[in-house]
């Protein structure tokens, strides 16, 4: 590792991996190493257990919850993840156990091991719609009283739906349908050549098949039947003319302009001197 | 560090007095007793001692605290989601507006993170001022906690003199950055511009004669004062247990006991070379709270000493020109910089997918960022871990019991800012 990130004892890696396979059993899907960070996938069902044993185990002692992120994939079966990040302070090492979760089944909650993760789930709630289950207080925590939607999920959009403002005449605020003063800028910076996810202008035609000609009014054998009559009467002298007389006098013959006033040398320019250096844009 | 104090008071209750005291017993009240009903009351979210933008909902009896509900996300603006639609560049500011009273230190952990993705290398000079600018931030930070924490239990005098201290932070982080608060100053692979040596010895000469001054003569105010310990000693006592169990960090869990410091376990940039020590509270309560932050104030000059003495020249920034963009001069002669000063400007760089969690020692705690990359120049996904989530959660435990009053000592204690918390 180059990078000065913190450096947590990275070198337990593959020792917690082992140890994790040994404590968690059927809970643990599989058990990764990304970016130099051990990711332990775990199953629903298995949470609670698993993190128990994370936590309680000798060996692995991880301590303290400080962070559930949730991460929203729309293409997966199983839509949403729920990270938990984990520190060991006896170890002096992190890794994450991720969960998978969709809309309708909810995840166990683990206030019951860390309280502090009443509101972190709250949080993830709020944001993607994960249900907690076991979680005594799961209200919404950072989006408005009233708030509709899960705002951090890949579909809500950006701007939302509705946005607030002081009403005078009702004199109170007042939610009313997002518009926006100026067109929503988003910016495609992928390479066409990389599999941009849209169609370059003009390539759409190349994707149809090709419209065939109009068809020729004669046929072949008619075609070949009119060509023995003009081969009969005289033969061709070259395959096609040239485009300029090879012959030519003058302009006229090639159809070129007259010489014009540009041919001569342009008079210095007297506001435009040559400088040693690079000159003022340098 | 801390001096003995004396045993908590309610090891000196006595039962002899307590007898003599008749104390009524709830369940037997004596002749003209009234059975009043709890009342709730709300403290902001337009309050001066609430630090911005805080709801706490109270259940109070009489003057005694029973719950509290505290109501976040006021200052909720979609940080993260904003994030997702912006270029690694160009969520960089976005960082500075978490925290605002630390930005430098926000803009920390997103571009270690950023640089654990991309593998890349950092220069050693680039290092130091990182470190260097980020224990200025954190004595810009403390003088406004203290300063506010000894005014919302009622002293006025020293948080004039402290944020003398922090006009003076400001002046030298905008001589750094070119910006008051919102620096926008760290870049993956380095900082963003050199420091002028004229700033540097302005900084040492001020780090020797006048931080020292203001800052102990405001401290011995407050340090010793009878009042102020009647305030803050044995007030929302945390204990080791419930530190951990509560996801504390930085000054809350290191005045529970824990000496915990991720500048000094898990050290990042050159905070493996600094020679600095950790303050460890004793009791874990709002005077352990407030002293911890003394000291680190005291421990953060000394790094920034040391920095001085030892920072060596050399480049600022990584020399990795598809993510560095090159200097001015360089892209208006040479053709290849101008194509990477434009590709660098508009595209970004792409980042190599992977899920890292990096975690730095802001001046509140510990500030992580979980960052998903795709491989694009977007980060798919940008979770921040803030301070104040966890600490503020543990309100209603620690002002369980306490009066009124005291909760002002423990909010200021807590160090909250709502722009980080909120996001």
């Amino acid at each position: 590792m180059r990078a000065p990130a913190p450096a947590w004892a990275a070198d337990l890696n593959d020792a917690t991996i082992d140890s994790a396979r040994a404590a968690l059993g059927e809970a643990l899907s599989d058990a990764v190493e990304v970016a130099g960070e051990v990711q332990l996938h775990v199953t629903r069902d298995g949470l609670i257990a698993a993190l128990t044993a994370l936590r309680d185990t000798p060996g692995l002692e991880y301590q303290q919850l400080m962070e559930i992120a949730g991460v929203d994939y729309p293409d997966r079966a199983e839509r949403f993840e729920v990270v938990y990040c984990l520190l060991s302070l006896t170890r002096n090492h992190r890794l994450h156990v991720h969960v998978p979760a969709t809309e309708e089944t909810p995840v166990p909650s683990v206030t019951g091991l860390w309280p502090v993760a009443g509101w972190l789930e709250r949080e993830v709630y709020d944001m993607f719609g994960v249900l907690f289950s076991g979680n005594a207080d799961l209200r919404r925590i950072l989006t408005d009283y009233g708030f509709r939607g899960h705002p951090f999920r890949k579909d809500f959009p950006l701007s939302g739906y509705v946005e607030l403002r002081y009403s005078e005449e009702q004199k109170r605020v007042v939610y009313e349908p997002v518009s926006l003063a100026q067109d929503f800028r988003t910016f495609d910076f992928m390479s066409p050549w990389e599999g941009a996810a849209y169609v370059l202008p003009g390539d759409e035609k190349a994707k149809l098949p090709e419209a065939k000609g109009a068809p020729s009014p004669v046929t072949a054998t008619e075609v070949q039947k009119a060509d023995a009559v003009q081969s009969a009467k005289a033969a061709p002298t070259a395959a096609s003319e040239p485009y300029a007389k090879k012959d030519a006098q003058g302009t006229a013959d090639t159809g070129a302009g007259k010489p014009g006033s540009d041919a001569a040398p342009r008079p210095a320019d007297p506001d435009v001197t040559a400088s040693k250096s690079g000159g003022q844009n340098q | 560090m801390l001096t003995q104090k004396d045993q908590p008071i309610d090891q000196l209750a006595d039962p002899a007095i307590e007898k003599l005291l008749h104390h009524p017993d709830a369940a037997h009240p004596t002749d003209g007793d009234v059975a009043i009903q709890n009342y709730t009351i709300n403290f902001g979210p337009q309050h001066p001692a609430a630090h911005g933008v805080l709801r706490l909902v109270m259940e109070l009896d009489g003057e005694i605290v029973e719950r509290i509900d505290p109501h976040v996300g006021l200052l909720h603006r979609g940080t993260e989601k904003l994030i997702e639609y912006k270029t690694y560049a160009q969520a960089i500011p976005y960082f500075d507006r978490l925290d605002y009273c630390s930005p430098m230190c926000m803009e920390h952990s997103f571009v270690l993170a950023i640089e654990k993705l991309l593998d890349l290398e950092v220069p050693i000079r680039a290092q130091y001022l990182r470190v260097f600018f980020a224990e200025l931030t954190r004595i810009s930070n403390h003088m406004l906690n203290l300063g506010s924490h000894v005014m919302d239990v009622g002293a006025m005098t020293p948080n004039l003199w402290l944020f003398e201290v922090r006009e003076d932070c400001y002046g030298f982080l905008e001589r750094a950055s070119g910006a008051r608060m919102h620096h926008n100053y760290l870049r993956p692979g380095g900082v963003h511009q050199d420091v002028p040596l004229k700033l540097l010895t302005d900084i040492g000469d001020w780090l020797d004669t006048r931080l020292p001054r203001l800052f102990e003569d405001a401290i011995s105010l407050v340090a010793d004062n009878r009042i102020f310990k009647q305030r803050n000693v044995d007030i929302a006592t945390v204990s080791r247990e419930d530190a951990l169990r509560w996801g504390f960090s930085g000054p809350m869990i290191r005045a529970a006991g824990v000496p915990w410091d991720l500048r000094k376990s898990q050290p990042y940039d050159v905070y493996a070379k600094m020679d600095f020590e950790v303050p460890v509270g004793t009791r874990g309560d709002c005077y352990d709270r407030f002293m911890v932050r003394v000291e680190e104030v005291r421990q953060s000059a000394r790094i920034m000493r040391q920095c001085l003495n030892e920072m060596p020249e050399g480049p600022i920034a990584s020399s990795d020109r598809k993510v560095v963009p090159p200097k001015r001069a360089e892209m208006k002669r040479s053709m290849e910089g101008l194509i990477h000063h434009f590709k660098l400007y508009t595209e970004g760089y792409h980042v190599p997918a992977g899920e890292v969690y990096v975690a730095t020692e802001s001046p509140k705690g510990e500030f992580g960022v979980y960052l998903v990359s795709d491989g694009s120049n977007k980060p798919y996904r940008c979770k921040i871990r803030p301070t104040a989530f966890s600490h503020l959660q543990a309100m209603d435990f620690m002002s369980r019991g306490h009066m009124l009053a005291d909760t002002t000592a423990i909010l200021g204690a807590m160090d909250i800012v709502f722009g980080e918390c909120d996001r």
